[in-house]
């Protein structure tokens, strides 16, 4: 029997046997990582024509996860985008709340296959991270988590929750102590650690076979939503959105309809904020092709290839990657990207929480308040599928001192100084 | 591509410098330090200082923002160097005024995105006009280094590629085919950083390397800070190649001029260290 939620793309006609995808993305890693990243591309294809492996991780996405997740219309949330009819595909239902562990459980399986007995992982908003030290707790993996001090600041439920589940969480002091430094950090680890343990890496970034690999176990989400919607509505969407960090939800959810022409793939980049301050993360919008962390794709770099250091009120986005298929899709006019501030996706959780009885992540946020607008582009005979990657309890503290929704004056006068202070450290 | 296009980079001379070395039955000290670290003059000065002490090699370290290959000391180094301004130009200045003073052969050692950025052929021509012999860019996989390699060997500039313990036989051969040189082999699996021993996987890697039958001396880094750490390496390597231990003595020193002294020093040592051969 086929597999129903580990769908590989079938075509496979990008990326190149090199990892590119157009002109970006190849495999640019010291000689020491090369054997490792090679033994995770021959094991990843192996796996992938394997039916006991599609067996065995259709099994853990639908029992553990609770695949397939659900399309949620908002009609009350689609009022303010132009009357246009607006499904939300709800990763943040999975367990652990985020699409992150759609990835998670693939590579877990693949770290048995390899042998290997320890992971580590990079963190941003802490959902990966999450999701990694819960694989890990199920597959018995020891479990190293590297995240920004930064992030593990404005994500401390995370921080709890990794804590928790039998991780090792290492707060990274260096450089803008965000994901980029994460991802540092615990490529340092692997070079020296490489012979027992896997980068279970957490986006479409990265070099090859990780954008490929990473792509293909969240393919799912667009082929569930595609299949859901034409039930739903009766029709493809106009637009399918979805928010860009590094970009894994958005390429999950684009890929299954990048050959549907008609709709339009729609990333939503963190302009912070605002892309005139230069404090933002959006790659696609304002950064130029380069190599960050073994790849060549969009970057935010200053003239001499020193990457610039990126802010976003979202920890998950807060990354001056993005992962080369979208740098490709971004290229080939096949993509489209913009730019949301914080204040439009601080506005759109609020928005969504008080229409439809949903909170989403800051992450999730942009790409809703992408929607707002499309919707208003297309008008009220529109169709828009978002992906909601995440659910918003981690994101409680940093919306209550946003919107000052803690009990005492005093208490948010304090809150109101300390989330200054952080952004006063992104700078 | 033939010899024949040499124009500029002193590829010849860090040859010849390895060439000699080996005549005089000791292996070559090739130093590592940063450029604008602590500032750019002191920097300069900090590498004709370390030839001056006995180093026969010098890799400028172009500071990069993700250096994702060193440890805390040359990330610190670059940190420091990249907060005081550092560009490209001050690094082309820095080799520059270190040949000029010193004749010694200098490399950059640097990541792959400033040059991608910055230009193939800009840095290679800039490079060899400065008087530069080659570079080692640990991240530029061999694969992906054709464009990089013909713009280095038209300049005249080597191409000093890294091996590690986990490269396997056909590897070394791709990899030892390619570079020029030099072969960089690192010692042990890891960043960069001085280790209490230097592991048996170096002197393991470096007949394997060999073995590919390549011409190239082979030089071990990672973990070197000591003379009797390089004694040992130098008894089965055709050069020592430290870093952070140098870089270590300049942030340990209380000013610039104590930490130019501090790394004469070291490197005196350590030029003591790969002629004694343990």
């Amino acid at each position: 029997m086929p597999s129903e939620f580990f769908i590989p793309d079938p075509d496979g006609q990008v990326p190149s046997a090199e990892g590119y995808f157009g002109a970006f993305g190849g495999k640019f890693i010291p000689e020491a990582l090369v054997a490792a990243v090679d033994e995770v591309a021959v094991e990843y294809d192996k796996a992938k024509h394997d039916p006991e492996f599609a067996r065995e991780l259709d099994d853990l996405l639908v029992h553990y996860t609770g695949r397939p997740s659900s399309l949620t219309e908002v009609p009350r949330f689609a009022e303010h985008a132009g009357g246009a009819r607006v499904f939300l595909k709800r990763e943040d239902l999975n367990h652990t709340g985020s699409h992150k562990i759609n990835n998670v459980l693939g590579q877990a399986l693949l770290t048995r296959r390899m042998g290997k007995t320890r992971v580590i992982a990079e963190t941003g908003a802490g959902q990966h991270g999450v999701a990694t030290a819960t694989a890990c707790a199920l597959f018995g993996l020891e479990c190293t988590i590297y995240m920004g001090e930064i992030d593990t600041q404005r994500q401390a439920l995370n921080v709890a929750r990794m804590r928790m589940l039998g991780a090792e969480v290492v707060a990274v002091k260096s450089g803008s102590r965000t994901l980029k430094d994460a991802i540092n950090e615990a490529f340092r680890d692997w070079v020296a650690n490489v012979d027992r343990t896997h980068y279970l890496f957490g986006t479409v970034a990265g070099p090859h076979p990780f954008p490929a690999m990473v792509r293909d176990f969240h393919r799912v989400i667009g082929v569930e939503a595609r299949r859901q919607i034409l039930e739903r509505a009766g029709r493809l969407p106009d637009a399918a959105v979805a928010c860009v960090g590094g970009g894994s939800n958005a390429i999950g959810l684009f890929h299954a309809f990048i050959p549907d022409a008609d709709v339009r793939l729609i990333g939503c980049e963190p302009a912070g904020h605002g892309i005139d301050t230069g404090e933002h993360a959006a790659t696609l919008t304002a950064g130029e092709p380069g190599i960050l962390h073994g790849s060549r794709s969009y970057v935010l770099q200053d003239d001499e290839g020193q990457i610039t250091e990126p802010y976003s009120i979202s920890a998950g986005l807060d990354y001056p990657g993005i992962g080369p298929e979208h740098s490709y899709l971004k290229d080939s006019g096949r993509g489209e990207y913009r730019a949301v501030t914080d204040d439009a996706a601080m506005q759109a959780l609020r928005l969504l929480s008080r229409t439809e009885g949903i909170i989403p992540a800051i992450e999730s946020a942009h790409a809703l308040a992408g929607a707002l607008e499309v919707g208003k582009e297309l008008g009220k005979d529109g169709l828009i599928v978002v992906n909601l990657s995440g659910r918003g309890d981690k994101d409680m503290d940093t919306a209550a001192r946003y919107f000052g929704l803690y009990d005492t004056d005093a208490e948010v006068a304090a809150n109101a100084a300390d989330t200054a202070e952080i952004e006063g450290d992104a700078k | 591509m033939s010899g024949a296009e040499f124009t500029g980079g002193n590829r010849g001379l860090l040859s010849d410098t390895l060439a000699d070395a080996k005549a005089e039955g000791r292996a070559a000290l090739i130093a590592y330090l940063p450029a604008g670290f602590p500032t750019v003059d002191g920097g300069i000065e900090a590498i004709k200082a370390v030839i001056d002490g006995g180093a026969d090699i010098v890799e400028v370290g172009l500071p990069h923002s993700d250096p994702v290959l060193d440890g805390p000391v040359i990330q610190t180094a670059d940190d420091i160097a990249l907060r005081g301004g550092v560009r490209i130009a001050d690094v082309m200045r820095t080799v520059r005024e270190a040949f000029e003073a010193t004749g010694k052969p200098i490399l950059i050692m640097t990541y792959w995105n400033p040059i991608d950025r910055y230009g193939v052929e800009r840095f290679t021509a800039e490079l060899a006009e400065a008087g530069g012999a080659g570079c080692i860019l640990p991240d530029l996989p061999v694969q992906e280094s054709a464009l990089w390699r013909e713009h280095a060997h038209k300049h005249g500039l080597a191409t000093v590629f890294v091996v590690a313990p986990s490269s396997k036989a056909a590897r070394l051969a791709q990899i030892t085919e390619a570079g020029s040189g030099f072969v960089y082999a690192a010692s042990l699996m890891g960043v960069t950083g001085t280790r209490e021993s230097v592991g048996a996987q170096a002197q393991d890697l470096v007949e394997r390397t060999r073995a590919t039958g390549t011409g190239l001396p082979v030089c071990v880094g990672l973990g070197v800070s000591d003379a009797k750490q390089a004694a040992e390496v130098a008894g089965f390597a055709d050069g020592v190649i430290v870093g952070s231990a140098f870089v270590k003595r300049m942030l340990d020193a209380p000013d610039e001029a104590a930490g130019v002294e501090a790394v004469r020093e070291l490197a005196g040592e350590l030029a003591k260290g790969v002629r004694r051969q343990a």
